[in-house]
């Protein structure tokens, strides 16, 4: 210790303040996830119970407001049908910047474009599908649940392609060309070697781009609309669980309030249900690859 | 494949039959067409959107529409300067709360916490970007709004010799939009920046180590220096994130289409007016192409913002070639 100079006092006493205020913001950055989390399970329990999902909402302002079952349903289906629609695309474009665009300029224009869609509001694609097929009364009919479908599939679109690309360079060189040098031709080896080597990471960005459709509220108000009747026609409009909480939250009735509180419990649990599969699959795949 | 030539037929025994490589064609062109194809939608959909937008344009000018301050679709005036404020008002709280919080907690668990909880604070913080916009709303209008309105107004009144604070509070207002703007940005601006702080390489820290700095002067000297413009990207990134961030601002700014004296007056912003007036302005074409200008400078507003955010990050990324899942996840 001679040789060396002590630290004087007063950097010692900066180097405590500063790491205590970085330690300090880190706590105030979890306190809002805390008090979400305490708040959806104090007022959202109460809401749930059989009737909660085996009811549709009444739309009545007296007596029994009714509960979610049509917003639940057209919320899985209309992520199920945007997922039908954007996935494979989002895989096939990561699978081209990968295996055929490269580092060349059209790939690079691709990519940009794909970012440039990672970062357009949510709103901007309802707008988009309500420009090209609602106001058009395109397919007869003006609001659609499909339509829905097809802004969230926007969304996700970026995210699944991003998450792809990422995912399909981890795949060692190595694989594709022992395989090219086995003779399989190039179309091949993407569908027997390299999809299959990434595919928890592929499944991993696909769920995540689900979990971020799932609790999009913007897009919707313009292209799916809603209902209070549970329907399975994706042609008529569609209730869903975050169009159902945004109405209820402007309602001034309490038991309306309180179904928005158990709607949004359902819909933080589905989404981290997603989330954390997804993870999974992510931390079975590092021991794959990494 | 030129190898083994004993031409029969025309070509190398070794080469595939026209049948044979048709598949590869077929995947290689069909894939670029999906991929030119989604290059397409987005050029297609901008131009409609310009071209539907053209009625409000064309009544008041493109300046008008952005400058006058009087948005009054009953009276067909729709003057955005109100919108325009309100989104400015609360991007630029949601980046003065948020940035800061979320440069500390990608620094505590890059440089500071013990091995251990790092996965579990990243979690943590990633699980914020897991709660959807309308719960945020639903939060702020029923959790936030009641229970911070009697500290705001202490705050008013205390700090009342500050620019834009004091007078009376109202319920929903700029500030609390602000607030869950900045909740909701921190996620991705921490992740970004916690991805570019561990790029710093080891070298630099030690080195400072060595010449006797504390941890946080080996901080401030080699780990934030170096890693500036990617967190100045993250940040931008996050701005995107607010300024087109809908429906939890609708519920908690008061849409009112007049400009606040101070942050803690109601409000409105330009995605919360789309999303409000969109049911009345259906059947009236001025009023919808209004809306449908408001989304556009949205657009344009955000492209511009990520445009710049990603000129950072890919500068940072070129320093030390990564290419991060976590980036991407934190984007999702």
């Amino acid at each position: 210790m001679s040789a060396l100079a002590a630290i004087s006092p007063r950097r010692r006493r900066v180097d405590r303040a500063a790491r205590g205020t970085v330690f300090a913001l880190t706590l105030v950055a979890l306190v809002p996830l805390v008090l979400v989390v305490y708040y959806l399970l104090l007022k959202g329990l109460g809401a749930i119970s059989v009737d909660f999902f085996t009811q549709d909402p009444t739309g009545n302002f007296l007596g029994n407001p009714g509960g979610i079952k049509s917003a639940l349903l057209g919320t899985l289906e209309l992520v199920a049908l945007a997922s039908a629609m954007a996935i494979p695309v989002g895989i096939g474009v990561a699978v081209w910047l990968v295996e055929y665009g490269r580092t060349g300029r059209l790939a690079s224009i691709v990519r940009f474009f794909i970012d440039v869609l990672t970062g357009v509001p949510s709103i901007v694609f309802g707008l988009f599908i309500y420009i090209t097929l609602v106001l058009t009364g395109f397919l007869d009919g003006s609001f659609a649940g499909w339509k829905g479908s097809a802004a969230l599939a926007l969304l996700m679109l970026p995210v699944v392609a991003r998450a792809g690309e990422v995912v399909l360079n981890l795949v060692p060189d190595g694989l594709r060309e022992s395989a090219l040098a086995l003779g399989a031709p190039r179309w091949r080896v993407i569908t027997r070697v390299v999809l299959p080597t990434a595919l928890p990471g592929l499944v991993t960005g696909s769920l995540l781009a689900v979990a971020r459709a799932m609790g999009e509220t913007a897009p919707l108000i313009f292209t799916a609309q809603a209902t209070l009747a549970t329907s399975f026609d994706l042609n008529r409009r569609m209730n869903s669980l975050p169009i159902q909480i945004f109405s209820d939250i402007q309602n001034p009735k309490a038991e309306i309030v309180q179904r928005a509180w158990g709607s949004a419990l359902t819909l933080v649990a589905l989404i981290l249900i997603i989330t954390l599969v997804a993870r999974f699959v992510a931390a079975r795949r590092s021991t794959l690859t990494a | 494949m030129e190898a083994g030539t004993l031409p029969r037929g025309g070509r190398s025994s070794l080469e595939r039959s026209p049948r044979a490589r048709l598949p590869d064609r077929l995947m290689r062109y069909g894939l670029l067409g999906l991929a030119l194809a989604v290059l397409a939608l987005l050029v297609v959909f901008f131009f409609i959107l310009v071209s539907d937008s053209q009625d409000v344009f064309a009544k008041q000018g493109v300046v008008g529409f952005l400058f006058d301050n009087d948005w009054n679709p009953s009276r067909d005036q729709f003057g955005a300067l109100p919108l325009v404020v309100g989104t400015v008002i609360t991007s630029a709280l949601a980046l003065v709360i948020g940035v800061p919080i979320a440069i500390a907690t990608a620094l505590f668990i890059t440089e500071l916490a013990p091995a251990r909880g790092r996965t579990v604070l990243t979690t943590l913080v990633e699980l914020l970007a897991a709660v959807p916009s309308v719960v945020y709303g639903l939060w702020g209008v029923f959790v936030l709004i009641p229970n911070l309105k009697p500290a705001t107004q202490w705050f008013a009144d205390t700090f009342s010799f500050l620019p834009f604070v004091g007078g009376t509070v109202a319920g929903p207002n700029y500030f609390i939009a602000g607030l869950i703007l900045a909740i909701m940005i921190l996620p991705i601006v921490s992740a970004i920046s916690r991805e570019v702080i561990s790029t710093v390489p080891p070298d630099h820290k030690e080195a400072a180590l060595a010449l006797g700095a504390t941890r946080w002067e080996m901080i401030r000297m080699a780990v934030l220096p170096y890693s500036r413009a990617g967190i100045t990207g993250g940040a931008m990134l996050g701005l995107g994130r607010a300024i087109g961030e809908t429906i939890a601002v609708t519920l908690v700014i008061g849409n009112a289409t007049t400009i606040g004296k101070q942050i803690f007056d109601q409000g409105y912003s330009l995605a919360a007016v789309i999303a409000n007036e969109f049911g009345e302005a259906s059947s009236d074409p001025l009023h919808r192409s209004a809306l449908l200008a408001a989304g556009l400078v949205l657009f344009i507003l955000t492209l511009v913002v990520n445009g710049i955010a990603r000129g950072f990050v890919v500068r940072s990324e070129r320093k030390q070639k990564v290419t991060s899942l976590a980036v991407t996840e934190a984007e999702a």
